[in-house]
């Protein structure tokens, strides 16, 4: 297995270029006009379907490290959920300038404090107004508070034990994401259900193996079972 | 109307075929890398647009102005050609781009079928004989919220229905595409019911904006927008602009259209353009024209309300969506 040391300084450092690759790739394609058509409904939909793949693998590093046996796996777990958040964010943004700012009247010009008060009460409508919108709204919300602890010293101070209860949101958070994804598509819906497959899969491992936990822990009350 | 013989066609037109033939080879390899190296990251979904404009083609002759065109600037061709919604090729927008080279547009029959006295197949020259062919710029609005002027050109669907006699029964007009999984790869998903359907009532279908559409820019249409013949009905949502027809039908009762058989409360029969009515999911208020950065306005009927308006007099629209 790799060292400590291999790990921080090679792997590490990799993994992270690598998970800015699509970053600098959407930004390059959009600045060479290497996108479609309609470059803004790309950039909000790729920033988005990141957002949703580095959830599944923020979520696949515990499976991982468990079937692998590898501990080393688990240094990964912060980076890529900070990824998540990290498309999560640009997903919004790119939302809320293409779709919620250019749409706008600007009857006191672009740069006025009605634009800032219209913009805000665009978003806000639409998020109130369009479910498949609170629902992404509400996963991105909801990551907030994970990205907020993510430190070392937001750990201890939290506490192991509590710091775990209150990242278990990442698995309603992953849920929310696919859902998001499921009404917004038209008439396919063999990409969400995929995504969803594989949430399925990683939140349906750590119920077994919590099962398998209690009873481990309490066998007595556990009849067994022929 | 006349489409000239490749022969006729001055050769600085047309694409030398080797280049053309090495583009789409080097394009093929470039994005098959890439695909695989997607693939294996994460097993599944394009990460490269790899459209390709359609080649220039085949120009149409004797084309006429028509008075109906907008005089808004139209969408350019690679816009058209590389940004299309045509399912049978693939769900996304760049598929039908790479994918729809496989359709065999000549030669093309259209049967006729239904509440008419002139039944039969038809030839596509014999759609097309006798027609004046016209640019028509129109408007186009997809359900999605972006829209394009796109300068078809075509002639009236009424010339034809016409020739077809429909009967008294005759109430509205059902329009099937073609649906052969040997030239259309996307056929193999069932994302929608194939074949797709459309339908106009007979009112609709006669009037004199509806086109049936042969060209795009003054060029044979391209096949990612539905070669050889298909319908723009510019008042309506894109979806309701059916590719490929291969079948007109004249029938009594309102016809199953696919999209609205896939999704009901979303997807109506009508489908007029109405930025008061929105989509369950979305709202149709404004529209994002390709190419620009601020939404417009959705206009009613898609801004021909003057002329369609009338159709719909006393009909709830908001019903009748």
């Amino acid at each position: 297995m790799l060292s400590d040391r291999a790990l921080r300084f090679g792997l590490k450092p990799v993994a992270f270029i690598v998970s800015l690759g699509p970053f600098f790739w959407l930004v390059w394609a959009a600045v060479t006009g290497n996108l479609s058509a309609n470059p803004l409904s790309d950039l909000t939909n790729e920033t988005g379907i990141w957002a949703l793949r580095f959830l599944c693998i923020s979520l696949a590093v515990t499976p991982l490290r468990r079937l692998s046996g590898w501990n080393g796996a688990i240094k990964f777990r912060r980076m890529t959920g900070l990824f998540a958040f990290f498309y999560a964010s640009l997903h919004f943004l790119t939302y809320v300038i293409a779709d919620r700012f250019a749409g706008l009247d600007f009857p006191n010009g672009i740069v006025s404090w009605t634009t800032v008060v219209n913009l805000g009460k665009a978003v806000w409508d639409d998020v109130y107004k369009r479910p498949f919108i609170t629902i992404g709204f509400t996963a991105l919300m909801s990551m907030v508070p994970l990205a907020l602890t993510s430190t070392a010293r937001m750990i201890r101070r939290l506490g192991g034990k509590r710091w775990n209860r209150l990242h278990k949101i990442v698995y309603g958070t992953a849920v929310l994401g696919v859902i998001h994804y499921l009404w917004l598509v038209k008439a396919d819906t063999r990409r969400p259900l995929t995504y969803g497959a594989v949430v399925a899969v990683l939140l349906g491992l750590r119920v077994v193996w919590s099962r398998q936990k209690a009873r481990r822990l309490v066998p007595a009350a556990v009849p067994a079972r022929g | 109307m006349l489409i000239k013989k490749p022969a006729d066609i001055p050769s600085s037109e047309i694409t030398d075929k080797k280049a053309y033939l090495d583009r789409r080879q080097f394009l093929q390899a470039a994005s098959g890398t890439a695909a695989v190296a997607a693939a294996g990251l994460l097993g599944a979904e394009e990460l490269l647009y790899a459209a390709t404009p359609a080649p220039h083609g085949r120009k149409l002759d004797g084309i006429r102005k028509s008075p109906l065109s907008t005089d808004e600037k139209p969408n350019k061709w690679e816009e058209i050609t590389t940004y299309n919604n045509y399912y049978e090729f693939g769900i996304d927008k760049d598929s039908p781009s790479q994918t729809a080279h496989s359709l065999k547009p000549a030669p093309w029959t259209v049967s006729v079928d239904g509440e008419c006295a002139k039944k039969g197949p038809m030839n596509f020259e014999d759609v097309i004989k006798g027609e004046t062919l016209e640019d028509r710029i129109y408007r186009h609005r997809c359900v999605e919220r972006w829209s394009m002027v796109i300068p078809w050109v075509g002639f009236p669907l009424a010339n034809f229905i016409k020739r077809c006699e429909p009967t008294s029964k005759a109430k509205f007009v059902e329009f099937t595409t073609l649906s052969d999984p040997k030239q259309m790869p996307g056929l193999r998903n069932p994302v929608l019911n194939w074949p797709y359907v459309e339908g106009l009532r007979m009112d609709e279908a006669m009037h004199p904006l509806t086109i049936f559409v042969v060209g795009l820019y003054g060029e044979v249409i391209p096949n990612q927008d539905g070669a050889p013949l298909r319908l723009a009905v510019p008042w309506k949502y894109g979806f309701k602009h059916i590719k490929s027809i291969v079948k007109v039908k004249f029938v009594e009762k309102q016809p199953l259209n696919t999209w609205q058989e896939s999704a009901a409360n979303e997807y109506g029969f009508y489908a007029n353009v109405n930025p008061a009515v929105d989509h369950p999911r979305w709202s149709q208020a404004q529209e994002r024209r390709i190419g620009e950065f601020f939404m417009r306005k959705t206009l009613l009927f898609n801004g021909y309300g003057d002329q369609v308006a009338s159709l719909y007099n006393g009909m709830d629209l908001r019903r009748n969506f």
